[in-house]
């Protein structure tokens, strides 16, 4: 039988298929759903990290135990888990430990394009990847076998169109469900897994000559295959690209490799021996066609196709048109010519409580050192109340840095809850300690809002949906030694305001959490307010909210019921009280 | 069974875009199509706007329709129909909802709402008609729930395929949350009823 599954249910069944025992991660998209499906399956543990790399220390602490496990995160999480990938590389991880990697090509939901296949060659681990869900769901389970023959963490890469897309899936037989005997011993081996110097020296061999042994897997496994065509033009690819390639070229002669390092020299040098020409087709970097140009095989790739943005059948198409590679197909009468319309960008929720403190910010003035979460979208128009936005966790710290140039603007650090868990904490201590004056904003909603409303510290869940204890921000920070601490709702306005003003007058290094629960997800609606078209002037202010339900009218404006959350702040807002709180009871 | 058929939806977020997909899909794999399907989540749940692409065909590598290659859009928003000309065949039927929500430019005053019209004029540009349905206007009516305009679309698609109504209510009941299931089979039908009315 089989089932419709996106790449991410099939890798969390592919994992459960397997044995995996403990999964841990830090959701992203497009990333998270693998996760939230995987707990769903009986005797597995699963959990939220406050960030990847303390879910990858996990990850590996469990392998070390013996037990299968998977660690999974977007392309940039890695960035945040580099450290503990490096370290297991040279210790080798026992059990079995698959490290699941979301790439963003296009850049969906993220700050920046990265082809982390670079990673599995940095830090010398094998890398599969899958083309579809079928895929998907078997490399988990390749890679677990490959991490406990070879004794390395293997890297399973997806991207969005992997992970987002859904492809027919064969449901498996129930793995058997497997009597705990024992409790797993842990086997002391502090040679293998002290890494001070001395041990790494010696570990260090042992993963080149694993590299090796890998290299020679790899030649053999059919994870990399040739599908033999028309000889004229022979294409290495692999993941989603091979699948735009096959609409594109539909007889040519294959290389597809579902492992991409290390790669398989040989059957390249035999693939390159059976075609005129070698092409490779591959998103991001070119990272396939250097490695076989470095091999003295005649290749092109990125001289034809884009090393930026995501590849569609289109984009492949036209490339390969352009180069010759295939007859442009013959041109329809009338090209479809493309309008200008008003553009739909994602918006701040109505009745969201970040509108509130942006609002807030834009009216005093103040230079606004943001982060990433569904609060970046304050930076919109009209909003347009955010000036920087790096990665996760960077915003405390660029407003440190702007204090200490001397810069005597105001400014405040402004990130959410889950952020603040995640890497918000050493810079806030940062503050404290070099004594500066920053002053720092926590939008504490208590979910991770922008991915899907996952828990995290601060939400009293776990992943498991268990209660749990709730991580308090003040008390934190009171913990560390901020004197300066206050607690505010955003729909008070007025007091919101006084409340930041004082902290900016403050030459102490201060925090304002900001509390209101995330509307999408408390599902919280009160009354419409009601626009009095006589005494409304259309100037206009209220819009500055950026509220969806919010219309001018040709003669007022207009709140629109059904999508209106009833929040209030727009009659907060208005100069000539021409919006009025419904009363409750009407 | 026919060569190929790809669909594109587009709608704005909680439109239930993707559920109509995800019934779209399984129809099709039930019908022994190989199928697949592309969206972007991500920010969708804020307000944006949300396409989603199904293909059905005897084997399909790519989950993306190529461009001037989709047999029907299904746009729960008039705007939002509006965006993709480009990858309708010669041939192809828009299904599009009668509703609009006002992106922000249009809400600041700072751009216009297309007209029907214009609407029609761009999309019968590359394609070849409009069918312009009550959708929203029958969810109002059978219980105001996002989603059941989409249902009510595909009552409207199903009749213009071959695959039996059957399959496609069993879809819709296996797919939707089980305490609107009963609203949704309605909407099914009232979709069918209006492809008979027009």
């Amino acid at each position: 039988m089989k089932k419709l599954m996106s790449g991410n249910e099939a890798i969390a069944y592919g994992a459960y298929l397997s044995g995996v025992k403990v999964g841990s991660a830090y959701p992203g998209t497009p990333s998270t759903e693998i996760m939230e499906n995987f707990v769903k399956y009986p005797g597995v543990y699963t959990e939220w990290a406050p960030n990847e790399k303390v879910a990858l220390d996990v990850g590996v602490g469990s392998a070390y135990a013996g037990t299968r496990t998977m660690v999974t995160m977007k392309h940039v999480g890695m960035n945040v888990a580099a450290d503990p990938l490096f370290y297991v590389s040279y210790t080798g991880s026992n059990g079995g430990l698959v490290i699941v990697n979301a790439d963003d090509p296009g850049m969906h939901s993220s700050q920046n394009e990265q082809d982390n296949r670079n990673y599995a060659k940095f830090a010398k681990v094998p890398m599969l990847e899958p083309a579809d869900s079928e895929e998907a769901k078997q490399y988990v389970g390749v890679a677990l076998e490959i991490s406990e023959t070879y004794d390395t963490p293997v890297i399973l890469r997806t991207v969005t169109r992997i992970s987002h897309s859904k492809s027919a899936v064969e449901i498996e037989p129930e793995p058997p469900l497997v009597e705990k005997t024992a409790l797993p011993a842990y086997q002391r081996n502090p040679g293998k897994y002290v890494m001070v110097p001395a041990n790494a020296k010696r570990r260090h061999p042992v993963v080149v000559e694993r590299q090796k042994q890998l290299s020679q897997y790899a030649e053999n496994s059919p994870l990399n295959r040739i599908e033999p065509g028309d000889d004229r033009i022979g294409i290495i690819t692999a993941g989603i690209a091979y699948q735009y390639a096959r609409e594109v070229f539909p007889t040519a002669s294959f290389l597809k490799l579902g492992m991409v390092n290390p790669l398989p020299e040989q059957l390249i040098r035999d693939f390159a021996g059976q075609v005129n020409e070698v092409i490779v087709i591959e998103e991001l970097e070119p990272f396939i066609e250097e490695h076989v140009r470095l091999m003295g095989i005649a290749v092109r790739g990125k001289e034809i196709f884009p090393n930026i943005d995501e590849f569609s059948p289109q984009i492949v198409r036209e490339c390969a048109i352009a180069a010759g590679l295939i007859e442009a197909e013959p041109a329809s009468d009338t090209p479809v010519p493309r309008f200008d319309l008003p553009v739909r960008p994602p918006m701040l929720c109505p009745g969201c409580g970040h509108r509130g403190v942006f609002y807030t910010l834009k009216q005093l003035g103040v230079l606004v050192l943001g982060d990433i979460g569904c609060y970046t979208l304050g930076a919109a128009p009209p909003l347009a109340a955010m000036h920087t936005t790096g990665c996760m966790g960077a915003g405390i710290g660029v407003a440190h840095g702007i204090d200490k140039a001397g810069v005597i603007d105001r400014c405040v650090a402004i990130i959410g809850d889950s952020t603040f868990f995640h890497s918000g904490i050493n810079p806030l201590i940062n503050v404290l300690y070099n004594q500066g004056t920053t002053t720092t904003i926590v939008l504490d909603n208590r979910v991770t809002a922008m991915t899907g409303h996952q828990m995290h510290p601060g939400s009293g869940r776990t992943l498991q949906n268990k209660e749990t204890f709730q991580v308090n921000i003040s008390a934190l920070a009171r913990g560390i030694g901020y004197e300066k601490i206050d607690e505010v709702s955003p729909y008070d306005l007025d007091k919101l305001s006084a409340v930041v003003e004082d902290h900016l007058a403050s030459k102490l290094p201060s925090l304002i959490v900001v509390k209101h629960p995330c509307v999408l997800y408390a599902r919280e609606k009160h009354p419409v307010p009601v626009v009095d078209p006589d005494t409304c002037v259309n100037c206009g202010t209220c819009l500055e909210l950026g509220c969806s339900p919010l219309t001018q009218e040709e003669d007022s404006i207009s709140i629109n019921p059904m999508l209106c959350n009833g929040c209030g702040m727009c009659a907060q807002t208005c100069p000539t009280g021409a919006i009025q709180i419904a009363e409750i009871n009407s | 069974m026919r060569k190929k058929l790809d669909f594109l939806f587009a709608g704005v977020g909680g439109q239930g875009t993707i559920l109509a997909s995800n019934i779209v899909s399984e129809v099709g794999m039930r019908c022994g199509y190989d199928v697949k399907k592309s969206e972007v989540h991500g920010m969708s749940q804020r307000g944006g706007a949300v396409e989603s692409h199904v293909r059905w065909a005897e084997k399909v590598y790519s989950p993306l329709i190529e461009e001037g290659n989709a047999d029907f859009l299904l746009a729960f928003e008039m705007l939002e129909a509006a965006r993709w000309p480009h990858f309708l065949a010669p041939g192809s039927v828009a299904l599009v909802n009668i509703h609009q929500v006002m992106p922000p430019s249009v809400n600041l005053g700072q751009e216009k709402y297309p007209e029907e019209k214009e609407i029609e004029s761009i999309l019968t540009g590359a394609g070849d008609r409009v069918i312009w349905l009550e959708g929203a206007a029958k969810a109002v009516e059978l219980g105001n729930h996002p989603t059941l305009a989409g249902v009510v679309l595909l009552g409207v698609l199903s009749t213009r395929l071959d695959e039996p109504a059957e399959t496609w209510l069993r879809a819709v009941e296996d797919l939707v949350p089980a305490k609107f299931k009963e609203l949704n089979v309605k909407a099914f039908w009232a979709g069918r009823e209006m492809a008979a009315g027009s």
